[in-house]
């Protein structure tokens, strides 16, 4: 290698380990040790010449059913959240693709805005309508639908809402990208031939538009289990999460020991859909 | 019109009243005259005079304007560098990483990073004594990883897609190699890398959990302020802060496509 090319990559490479790999190295080290009442507040790895490792962490998280309901929260809450944002995602990225060439761009702009528009207003702005006495109770109180005002925020409903607001733009925005290069011309032929619309959409539309699918659903599901903002603000004291456990684990009971487990535990979680992502994105770019 | 396309335009106005109803709600309640955010009582700029004179407030919006200064352009620096090298050299020693280091910040979980720079701070400080406590070069540190991500994806793609044969004409009529970067090269990428500072800058503004685990106690950032207060409940002064926000945020967006789109 010259000498170029090696000053060129060095400085990113050396940033990349020392910021980013070699955090996730000491996550795996703190797992393994014990809570101390000390700062920082865990055991050392070396001490006295010797080893200390102990899977005490992990039991914990296997024996006690909080971490197993928010392990499972997460993926349940994702899971259901991911596949609402499709079938609302879907015909949005559709309806884009099949719109004039001159309306699509700003139509595109008009999705990309809110995905960089600050998250946590975002989620804000559901507390302000969901709350008891909000704007959506008030309404409806005001029109006269309803007597008594609606319970919609502090449950499933407000979090899963939550999530597919939040997402909705990362489902868009890779389908659009599948939808968009699809040509007319084939859904003309397969009319010409005698198919119906939604036969046509079944047979020809849909196949084709499987890789901005994947896409999609990768990118709102990784970032919806490990989610902590929208179960805290939108959920209740019964929404379990992991993320929202690791937070209170962390910064609540100060138990960095545990908090690092729950971290590798929601790795390993998403190290299949992380991985596949990446080979995605390969392919994409 | 077909009944098909009634249901994409019925899907497209749902879709974009979804997307935007509340956030205009934010915006519409930041006018309210009333404490209560649900009842309009009127026209009022009330909230917007009471948060020019929140110091918290004003305290944490420069914290967060600096962190996203440095983040944004140390990120644009390693970023560039990251993807150039990615894209001009097909094969060295332990590319398959450098390409895994930078893309996987992407779809790294923010509490997994943020847990992880934190405690990574903590040791560091303890082998090294650096850095001191925590405070806006930790955050900054943390946003600049994130940043450098997004930035060489998208540098990335500007640079693959670039014709080389510029380049070559450059050298063959005798421009050295640092000459040929910067004057074919560099303003060749200049949107990319524009929008790229752009989005890094956006990021670092708007990030609540990597920034919570690696702040420390002076360096409260806006979203964290934002947080801390929205738990305690609605109230009006967050959203004209919000509004104002949205406003800045919306010219950055539209800046960075424009930069993006225009060749």
């Amino acid at each position: 290698m010259n000498t170029r090319r090696f000053g060129l990559i060095a400085l990113p490479y050396a940033w990349l380990v020392l910021f980013f790999l070699s955090p996730l190295v000491i996550v795996i080290k703190i797992s393994v040790a014990n809570e101390a009442v000390a700062i920082p507040p865990y055991t050392p790895l070396f001490e006295g010449g010797r080893l200390h490792v102990t899977d005490a962490n992990y039991l914990l998280l296997l024996s006690d059913s909080l971490y197993w309901k928010a392990y499972w929260g997460a993926i349940r809450y994702a899971a259901i959240a991911t596949i609402l944002t499709l079938l609302i995602g879907y015909p949005l990225a559709y309806g884009i693709a099949r719109t004039p060439v001159r309306w699509r761009n700003l139509l595109l702009m008009a999705i990309i805005l809110p995905f960089w528009t600050s998250f946590l207003i975002r989620v804000y702005a559901w507390i302000g309508l969901l709350k008891e006495n909000g704007i959506v109770n008030h309404a409806l109180l005001s029109v006269g639908l309803i007597d008594t005002p609606l319970r919609l925020i502090d449950n499933d409903f407000s979090v899963l809402l939550g999530l597919v607001y939040a997402y909705l733009p990362f489902m868009v925005l890779p389908l659009y990208a599948q939808l968009e290069k699809l040509d007319p011309a084939l859904n003309e032929a397969a009319a010409d031939l005698g198919a119906r619309p939604l036969h046509i959409f079944w047979q020809v539309t849909l196949p084709l538009s499987l890789p901005g699918i994947a896409a999609g659903i990768l990118l709102v599901f990784i970032p919806a289990v490990g989610e902590f903002v929208i179960p805290d603000l939108l959920g209740g004291p019964k929404t379990l999460m992991i993320g929202k456990i690791l937070w209170d684990e962390f910064f609540t009971n100060h138990d960095w020991p545990t908090a690092s487990a729950l971290a590798i535990a929601m790795l390993v979680l998403l190290a299949l859909p992380m991985g596949l992502m990446r080979r995605l994105l390969r392919g994409i770019a | 019109m077909n009944r098909l396309s009634l249901f994409l335009v019925a899907s497209l106005i749902f879709g974009f009243v979804f997307l935007y109803a509340p956030i205009a709600s934010v915006v519409v309640y930041s006018f309210n005259a009333s404490r209560l955010v649900t009842v309009w009582a009127g026209f009022s700029l009330q909230w917007y005079g009471a948060l020019f004179e929140n110091e918290a407030i004003g305290r944490a919006a420069r914290v967060s304007l600096q962190v996203a200064l440095i983040a944004a352009t140390g990120a644009l620096g390693l970023g560039t560098l990251a993807a150039y090298g990615l894209v001009r050299y097909r094969r060295f020693a332990g590319r398959t990483l450098l390409a895994a280091m930078t893309t996987a910040p992407l779809v790294m979980p923010e509490i997994i990073s943020g847990l992880s720079l934190l405690l990574l701070f903590v040791a560091l400080e303890q082998a090294t004594g650096w850095p001191q406590g925590r405070g806006i070069a930790t955050i900054a540190i943390a946003h600049i990883t994130l940043g450098i991500a997004f930035v060489a994806v998208i540098v990335e793609a500007r640079l693959s897609a670039f014709d080389r044969s510029l380049e070559e004409a450059a050298l063959d009529l005798g421009a050295g190699p640092v000459r040929v970067f910067l004057t074919i090269t560099l303003p060749l990428i200049a949107p990319a890398l524009a929008a790229g500072w752009l989005l890094a800058f956006t990021l670092s503004l708007d990030d609540l959990v990597i920034a919570s685990f690696t702040a420390g106690p002076a360096s409260t950032t806006l979203p964290m302020v934002i947080f801390s207060s929205v738990r305690l409940g609605v109230s009006p002064q967050i959203n004209a802060l919000a509004t104002l926000i949205l406003i800045v945020i919306t010219v950055l967006v539209a800046g960075a496509n424009r930069l993006l789109r225009v060749r």
